[in-house]
C-alpha cells in the first residue's frame, strides 16, 4: 500500500472510530448509572438496547416513522419499564439479603428472556429503518462522513451532556450521586434512597431507547446482535471510571477508535474482540478507571 | 456398615450400570441421544456448581468453556489427520481400527479438560482479585471474544463449522456412539464424585467461607485467591471435558452451535432449581430441565426457542421464590432449615 492510500485510510478510520465512539456512549451510559452509580449489575442492558432497536423498526416500518421521533416517544416507556424492573429486584433481591448471585441470576434471565422473545417475535433476520439520510456521505476532504455515524454520535453527546448537568446541577442528580454512597444521609435529608434509585433506575433503561434506535441507524439489527454490546458496555463503564459521565464518553471513544482501527487494518471480523481486551485490560491494571486516583 | 464413601461409590457404579444398560437394551438411537444430552448438562451444571454454588462466584461463560473443550478436539483431529482413524503407528507397535477410538477419545477429553481449565485460570488470575460481579461480566465478554477468535480460525472450520469423523467401529461396543454415550457416562460419574469430594475437603469448606464473608474468610486465614482459582480451573476442566466429546458424538461443530448461550442458561438454571448447597442439587435440576427440555423438542411439540423461554422464566421464578432450589423446598418441607 502507498503511504497516502494509508493515511487516507488512517483518516478515516480515526473519524469513524470518533463518530463509533459518540454512539458507544450512549448506548453505554445506561450502564455508568445502573452499575456504576447505583451498584446494580443490570447485565441485561444489552437486551433492552435491543428492544429498543426493534421498536425502532416495529414503528418505522408501520407508520414510517423516523428513528429520532421514535426514540423521543419510547423513552418515557423504557423509562418506567425501567421503574417497574427495579420495583421487582428491590422487592425480591435488594431489601432481603446480600447475596450477589441471584441478583446476577436475575438479570442473566432477564437478558436471555428478553433475546429469545425477540427471536420469537422476529425471527432471526437483520431488520434495518428507513429514512431520507441514512444513505448521506458528507465528505470533507479526503474522508467521508456518514449521516448514519454521524447522527448517533451527536445523540451520544446530547445523552452525556445532558445527563451530566442533570447530574451535577439538580438536587435529584446530587442524590443520584450519593444514594450508592450515603443512604443514611439522604434519609436525614428526608429523602428516600430508594425512590431515587428506582427512577435512576428509570433513566437508565430510558437511554437504552436512545441507544437501540440509534443503533438501528447505524445498521441493520437481528437479536443476537445484543452479545456484542455486553463486552463493549461494561468495557466503557469500568474504563470511564464506574459512573463518570465524562470518563463514559473519553472510554467510549477510545473503545471506538480502536475497533476502527482494527476494523480498518486487520479486519472487521475481529472488531468484537477489542471490547474485551479493554475490558480486560482495565479489570487486571486499571480497575478504577482511566481517571482513576490509584 | 460402610462409610458414607463406599456407599457412594456404590450407589454411582450401579446407577452407572444401570443407566447404560438402560440405554442398551432399549437399543433406539433415540434414548441414547436424549440419554447423552442430560448426562452432558449433568457434567455442566455440577461444573458450574462447584465455584457458582460453592463459592459463590457467578460464571456466566459456560458456553465457552464448552466450546473451547470441542474445539481442542477438532484441532488435534486436524493435526491427526484422517489417517489416524484406519491405523496408529507407535514405532512397530501398531494399534488397529476397532481399538483407535480407545486411544484418541480419552486423550481428546484430557486435551480439552486441560485447555479449558488453563483458560479458567488464566481468565480467574485477572479478575477474580475484583468482586465477584466483575468475573461474571468478564466471563460472559469472553464467550464473545473466544467465539470471534474461532471464527476467525479458518483451521478449524471458521463460520462454516468443521466436521469430525469418528471410528467406524469400537471394539467391545455396539456403535461408536454407544461407546461416546459410555465416556460421557463415566465423565458425569467422575464429576458428581468430584464435587461431592470437593464438598467435604478444604477446598469446599473454604469455598463455602468465601461465599458466605469472603474478607472474614481472608481475615482468618484462609487462601481465598489459591481456593478461587482452583475452584476456577476444576469447574474449567469438566466443562471442557464435557465439549471435547460433543464432536465425536454429534460429528459436526459450528461456532453459532458450540458458543450457544443455551449452555450458558442450563448450566446455571439447573443448579439454582435443583438447590446450590449440595452435590444433588445440579444433579436433580439437571435431570428434570434436561429431561423437560428433551421430552418437549423432541417430541416437536413446542419449537427450541419456545422450550428457552420456559428455562429463562422457570429460573427467575426460582430466583426469586426459592433461593435454595428444590433442595430447598424439600428440606424445609421437612421442617429442617437449611443455611
Amino acid at each position: 500500500m502507498e503511504l497516502s492510500t494509508i493515511l487516507d485510510l488512517l483518516a478515516n478510520a480515526l473519524v469513524a472510530g470518533i463518530m463509533l465512539g459518540g454512539f458507544y456512549a450512549a448506548v453505554s451510559i445506561g450502564i455508568s448509572i445502573s452499575f456504576g452509580m447505583l451498584d446494580i449489575a443490570n447485565i441485561s442492558h444489552p437486551a433492552m438496547i435491543m428492544l429498543g432497536s426493534f421498536m425502532a423498526y416495529l414503528l418505522n416500518s408501520h407508520w414510517g416513522l423516523d428513528p429520532l421521533l421514535i426514540m423521543l416517544l419510547i423513552a418515557p416507556l423504557f423509562g418506567l419499564l425501567g421503574m417497574g424492573i427495579y420495583r421487582v429486584y428491590f422487592q425480591l433481591f435488594e431489601s432481603r439479603e446480600k447475596d450477589p448471585r441471584r441478583g446476577l441470576a436475575f438479570f442473566f434471565g432477564l437478558l436471555f428472556v428478553t433475546d429469545v422473545a425477540l427471536i420469537l417475535f422476529f425471527g432471526a433476520d437483520l431488520r434495518g429503518v428507513e429514512t431520507p439520510y441514512v444513505d448521506t456521505v458528507l465528505n470533507v476532504g479526503v474522508v467521508g462522513i456518514p449521516l448514519r455515524l454521524l447522527i448517533p454520535f451527536f445523540i451520544g453527546l446530547l445523552v452525556v451532556t445532558g445527563m451530566h448537568l442533570f447530574l451535577t446541577r439538580t438536587f435529584f442528580g446530587l442524590a443520584v450521586a450519593a444514594v450508592s454512597q450515603e443512604p443514611l444521609g439522604l434519609r436525614l435529608m428526608g429523602v428516600d434512597p430508594v425512590r431515587i434509585k428506582q427512577i435512576a433506575f428509570g433513566l437508565s433503561v430510558a437511554t437504552a431507547a436512545l441507544g437501540g434506535a440509534a443503533l438501528i441507524i447505524i445498521q441493520p439489527v437481528e437479536p443476537a446482535l445484543g452479545r456484542e454490546y455486553i463486552g463493549r458496555v461494561f468495557a466503557v463503564c469500568v474504563l470511564g471510571g464506574m459512573g463518570s459521565m465524562s470518563g463514559t464518553l473519553y472510554a467510549a471513544i477510545l473503545l471506538g477508535v480502536a475497533e476502527s482501527l482494527t476494523s480498518t487494518f486487520i479486519g472487521p471480523s475481529w472488531s468484537p474482540a477489542v471490547a474485551f481486551g479493554i475490558l480486560l485490560f482495565a479489570l487486571a491494571w486499571r480497575p478504577a478507571g482511566l481517571m482513576g486516583r490509584n | 456398615m460402610f462409610t458414607s464413601n463406599t456407599r457412594f461409590l456404590i450407589g454411582l457404579l450401579i446407577a452407572g450400570a444401570t443407566i447404560f444398560l438402560g440405554v442398551k437394551a432399549l437399543a433406539e438411537g433415540y434414548y441414547l441421544l436424549v440419554a447423552y444430552y442430560i448426562l452432558q448438562y449433568i457434567v455442566l451444571a455440577t461444573a458450574w456448581n462447584i465455584l457458582g454454588g460453592y463459592g459463590g462466584y457467578v460464571n456466566f461463560g459456560s458456553a465457552c468453556f464448552f466450546a473451547v473443550g470441542g474445539y481442542t478436539t477438532v484441532f488435534f483431529y486436524k493435526l491427526l489427520g484422517l489417517q489416524a482413524l484406519k491405523s496408529l503407528d507407535f514405532g512397530g507397535f501398531i494399534i488397529t481400527a476397532p481399538f483407535i477410538a480407545y486411544l484418541i477419545i480419552p486423550a481428546s477429553v484430557l486435551m480439552g479438560a486441560a485447555v479449558s481449565g488453563l483458560m479458567g485460570l488464566a481468565t480467574g488470575y485477572l479478575t477474580l482479585r475484583l468482586r465477584g460481579v466483575f468475573f461474571a461480566i468478564s466471563t460472559l465478554a469472553l464467550t464473545v471474544v473466544v467465539q470471534t477468535l474461532v471464527l476467525n480460525w479458518s483451521y478449524v472450520g471458521g463460520a462454516r463449522g468443521a466436521y469430525v469423523m469418528r471410528p467406524p467401529s469400537v471394539a467391545g461396543f455396539a456403535s461408536t456412539s454407544e461407546f461416546v454415550f459410555f465416556a460421557m457416562l463415566l465423565i458425569a460419574m467422575a464429576a458428581l464424585a468430584i464435587a461431592r469430594n470437593v464438598e467435604h475437603q478444604k477446598l469446599g469448606a473454604g469455598l463455602e467461607a468465601i461465599r458466605d464473608d469472603e474478607d472474614s474468610a481472608e481475615c482468618s486465614g484462609v487462601p481465598t485467591l489459591q481456593l478461587k482459582l482452583q475452584a476456577t480451573t476444576l469447574s474449567g476442566a469438566l466443562m471442557g471435558a464435557a465439549g471435547a466429546l460433543f464432536p465425536y458424538f454429534v460429528t459436526f461443530v459450528d461456532p453459532v452451535g458450540a458458543f450457544n448461550l443455551v449452555h450458558t442458561v442450563n448450566s446455571i438454571a439447573m443448579p439454582l432449581i435443583g438447590g446450590m448447597t449440595h452435590w444433588s442439587g445440579p444433579l436433580i435440576g439437571a435431570v428434570l430441565l434436561g429431561g423437560v427440555q428433551q421430552y418437549f423438542g423432541s417430541k416437536n411439540m413446542v419449537t427450541p426457542e419456545l422450550s428457552l423461554l420456559f428455562v429463562g422464566v422457570l429460573m427467575m421464578v426460582f430466583v426469586a421464590i426459592a433461593p435454595n432450589g428444590i433442595l430447598g423446598l424439600w428440606q424445609r418441607l421437612r421442617g429442617k432449615d437449611v443455611k
